[in-house]
């Protein structure tokens, strides 16, 4: 299903990912949580502009214990654990917030 | 630790073979099935490589595969030894583990 | 019940599993199906080797750019394998020179084995994965 993003259609699968991850922009974020009711807060921004990097530079969405690890590295222990990325992303931090980056969905994420 | 390496691809069209050849050390098993069983013929460029392998290593080839492609059984070099889907079952089982060279 | 943040500690006995890639890149699927089951299978915490074998060494050549071909260029997500916790990356020295190629051609820090050493390290695996 397509969602609309400033005005734009962008074409989605049916587990909502983002078709073209070349089309992304911050609002389609905002779009794709508004309809999970999740409001998007400066921490959620965080992650999901820390796996956009990790994707521009690995060219693979990483698994959630990898994630972990790599947020703990860059933002801080504090950050760096499942429950906190959990309480941001509670469908799953791979997945959702993957999905809210434009990514596609991790590499062996059932 | 004893290894069964398989090769199933022709020795004429990949290194398979001889990449296999290069690492199967001594006590292992070589199988060749499919267009693998080139290599086992008389009278091939890589004949004496696989001679030459036979020291300290069995080889083996499936025969199935030698009479689907028009060749003999008997042309297959002295030393190799024919066995059919049953042998070949046994073979996987009798070694510790099997590295197929694709 | 488990909260999913709660890390699934499964203990179990650890296995020795060498990946052997021995195919170019691009020209066959080979190259990325390895790739990509290395990746899922890290999450079982498994004693990981990779081994580049043959052409497989051009998987890690340095600069592909596959702008051109329509295809996707896997090669930077090798340097995630150490996120991954898969460190230890051989490559044959002979197919290396055979190829014409040294380490800076690699896009990864790897170990340089001859082929003598290669066969003994997949003679120590419990399991071998053959792409």
């Amino acid at each position: 299903m397509p969602i609309e993003v400033n005005g734009k259609m962008l074409e989605t699968d049916e587990e909502g990912y983002l078709a073209d991850l070349n089309q992304w922009e911050p609002e389609a974020a905002t779009v794709m949580a508004a309809a999970e009711d999740q409001e998007l807060t400066d921490a959620h921004w965080e992650v999901i502009n820390f796996l956009r990097e990790y994707y521009e530079e690995y060219q693979i969405a990483p698994a959630v214990r990898v994630l972990t690890k790599a947020i703990g590295k860059k933002l801080g222990k504090d950050k760096g654990n499942s429950k906190y990325l959990y309480e941001l992303f509670p469908y799953g931090p791979a997945k959702q917030a993957c999905k809210y980056a434009g990514l596609p969905k991790p590499t062996g994420c059932v | 630790m004893a290894q069964l390496h398989t090769v199933n691809k022709s020795p004429f069209e990949r290194n398979a073979f001889v990449s296999c050849l290069e690492h199967a050390k001594e006590g292992s098993g070589i199988l060749l099935f499919e267009d693998g069983v080139y290599a086992a013929m008389n009278g091939t460029a890589v004949a004496d490589k696989v001679k030459a392998a036979l020291s300290g290593r069995s080889l083996y080839v499936l025969g199935p595969d030698v009479k689907a492609r028009g060749l003999s059984e008997d042309n297959v070099i002295d030393g190799v030894k024919v066995v059919d889907y049953e042998g070949f079952v046994d073979l996987v089982t009798e070694y510790d583990k099997v590295q197929s060279w694709l | 019940m488990a909260e999913p943040w709660e890390d699934d500690e499964v203990e179990g006995p650890v296995f020795k599993f060498l990946y052997v890639n021995r195919k170019a890149p691009y020209g066959t699927i080979y190259a990325l199906e390895s790739l990509e089951v290395v990746l899922i299978a890290a999450a079982f915490e498994q004693d990981v080797s990779l081994a580049f074998v043959d052409d497989g060494v051009y998987q890690i050549k340095k600069g592909q750019d596959t702008a051109g071909i329509g295809m996707k260029n896997f090669s930077p997500t090798y340097r995630a394998l150490e996120g991954y916790d898969v460190e230890k990356l051989y490559v044959e020295k002979e197919a290396l020179e055979e190829r014409g190629l040294t380490t800076d051609d690699l896009i990864v820090p790897v170990e340089v084995v001859s082929r003598a050493e290669m066969a003994d390290l997949m003679d120590e695996q419990d399991v071998i994965l053959s792409f």
